[in-house]
C-alpha cells in the first residue's frame, strides 16, 4: 500500500476528477491518494465519483482556499 | 445462456440522456456512462469561480447522473482533440460558433472507439429527432451515425421507433416496442417520463451545455483569433474567455478585469503567464493584459483599470504594473470616466 498526492490546484471541475480517475488508474487497490484542489466543486465530484466506481473517500477538508480528498483506491474490476 | 449485452450511454448531465440510459437498463442491458469534457462544458466552471455563485450547492450534472442511475461514469478529457472540431468543421457552425453536427459526430465517433476498446456492444445517446436545429434532424441524425462510424451499433432509445431499427434491435438484444417514438421541441414527454419515474432534481435545460452556442462567448472567442491573427487556443485561453469583464480598447492589447472577488481569485493564477494591474490606493479589479503595450497604452489601461476600481469618482488612483507578479511601474491615474470607456471596447 503506498500513498500518492495529486495537485489539481488551479484546475475546474470537472479536470480535478478527471486528473483523479486517470492517477487511479495507475494505482493498486488499497493504495491511497490525496486529491489537492482549489475548485470547491470537488468536495462533492470528487465523492461522487469514488462512490460511482468503487473508491472510499477517507477523509475531506478545506483548508484557507485548499481542498484536499483523501481517497482508498477500491477493487477496480 | 445469454450473453450480457453491454452499452456505453453519452451522458451530458441533462434529462435527456439520462431517460435514455434509464430506457435501455429496464431492458436489462449493462449500462455505464462517459461523458466528454472538450473545455467549453457550462457544466461547474462558472459556478466555481465566482463568490457570488458559491453558495449555490455545487454539482457536476453527469456525476449526478450516474449515480441516481447508479451506472458507472467514464470522463474523457478530449481538450486537444477537439480543436479541430472547433477550428475546423466540415458541417460548419449553427447560430454563433458552435459546431453541433460535428461534435456530435466527434463523440460518438470516440464513444464507438470507447466501445470497441472495451468489449462493448452499442452506444445510446438521448438525441431526439427534431429537437435541435442541426444536429438532431431527420436528415442529420444518420449523418452521426455514419460519421462516427457507430453506424447501426448506435441506438437512440428515446425517438428510436421513428428512426429505421439498429443491431440491438434488430438482434433482440433489446426489444423495440420498449423504446420510445418522442420527437420535436417539446419536452413534455421527457418530463412526463421523468415524473413516472419519480426523478424530480435533474438538470434544467437552460440554453445548451456549451460556451459555443453562446453569442458573447463565441464574439471573445473570434475576437482573440483575429487579434492573435490566427485561429487556435489554449485550454487557458478559452477558460479566461469565461471570466471577467473583456475590454479591448486598442487591437494590440485587450483587459481581463475582474468582477469581483472569487473572479479576482481566479484571475490570480494567471499572473505568471501575463502581465497585471492591481488597484493599490483602493479596493479595485485584479486586471491582466493580454498583448504588447507601449507606455501610452499602459496609462490608458491604468486609467481604466482605475474606472473600474471603487476610486472611480476619486482625482487619482494608484495602479500597480506587474510583470511575473513583479511591481515595473506605478501611475497615479485619474479614472476614466463612464462615457469614455465605449461599448464597442467591450467584448
Amino acid at each position: 500500500m503506498s500513498h500518492y498526492e495529486l495537485d489539481a490546484r488551479r484546475l475546474l471541475c470537472p479536470m480535478p476528477v478527471i486528473r483523479a480517475q486517470d492517477k487511479v488508474k495507475t494505482l493498486a487497490p488499497g493504495d491511497t491518494l490525496d486529491v489537492v484542489c482549489t475548485d470547491p466543486g470537488a468536495l462533492n465530484d470528487i465523492p461522487a465519483w469514488c462512490r460511482i466506481n468503487g473508491h472510499e473517500v477517507l477523509d475531506k477538508k478545506q483548508i484557507d482556499d485548499e481542498i484536499i480528498v483523501c481517497i482508498r483506491v477500491g477493487n477496480i474490476d | 445462456m445469454t450473453t450480457q449485452r453491454k452499452a456505453v450511454a453519452l451522458i451530458s448531465g441533462g434529462l435527456d440522456s439520462m431517460l435514455a440510459a434509464k430506457t435501455i437498463m429496464d431492458q436489462g442491458i449493462h449500462v455505464e456512462g462517459i461523458n466528454f469534457f472538450t473545455g467549453f462544458c457550462v457544466e461547474g466552471h462558472t459556478h466555481a469561480i465566482r463568490k457570488k455563485d458559491k453558495a449555490k450547492p455545487k454539482r457536476n450534472n453527469a456525476l449526478w447522473v450516474a449515480e441516481t442511475l447508479g451506472i458507472k461514469l467514464h470522463i474523457v478529457d478530449i481538450v486537444d482533440e477537439y480543436k479541430d472540431v472547433v477550428l475546423n468543421p466540415s458541417h460548419g457552425y449553427g447560430a454563433n460558433l458552435n459546431p453541433c453536427l460535428d461534435c456530435k459526430c466527434f463523440m460518438v465517433k470516440k464513444a464507438r472507439q470507447w466501445v470497441e476498446e472495451n468489449n462493448f456492444d452499442f452506444i445510446i445517446t438521448g438525441e431526439v429527432i427534431g429537437q435541435r436545429p442541426m444536429s438532431q434532424r431527420k436528415d442529420t441524425m444518420p449523418v452521426v451515425a455514419r460519421e462516427s462510424g457507430a453506424n447501426d451499433r448506435l441506438l437512440r432509445p428515446l425517438c428510436a421507433k421513428n428512426l429505421p431499427a439498429t443491431l440491438p434491435e434488430l438482434e433482440g438484444w433489446v426489444d423495440r416496442e420498449r423504446l420510445h417514438d418522442f420527437s420535436g421541441r417539446s419536452r413534455k414527454p421527457q418530463m412526463a417520463m421523468a415524473k413516472q419515474l419519480g426523478l424530480t432534481d435533474y438538470a434544467q435545460p437552460a440554453g445548451g451545455c456549451c460556451f459555443l452556442t453562446d453569442q458573447n462567448y463565441s464574439h471573445r472567442l473570434a475576437d482573440l483569433w483575429t487579434a492573435r491573427k490566427t485561429r487556435d487556443y489554449e485550454l487557458d485561453d478559452i477558460m479566461l474567455l469565461k471570466v471577467g469583464r473583456h475590454i479591448r480598447p486598442r487591437p494590440n492589447f485587450k483587459m481581463i478585469i475582474g468582477r469581483e472577488e472569487g473572479e479576482n481569485k481566479f484571475l490570480e493564477g494567471y499572473r505568471k503567464m501575463f502581465a497585471s494591474m492591481t488597484t493599490d490606493s483602493c479596493p479595485g479589479p485584479l486586471v491582466l493584459l493580454d498583448g504588447e503595450l507601449s507606455q501610452e497604452d499602459l496609462e490608458l489601461a491604468a486609467a481604466i483599470a482605475a474606472r473600474f476600481s471603487q476610486g472611480r469618482e476619486h482625482e487619482q488612483v494608484q495602479i500597480g504594473y506587474h510583470i511575473n507578479k513583479v511591481l515595473k511601474q506605478r501611475f497615479n491615474i485619474k479614472p476614466l470616466g463612464i462615457e469614455e470607456v465605449p461599448k464597442e471596447w467591450h467584448i
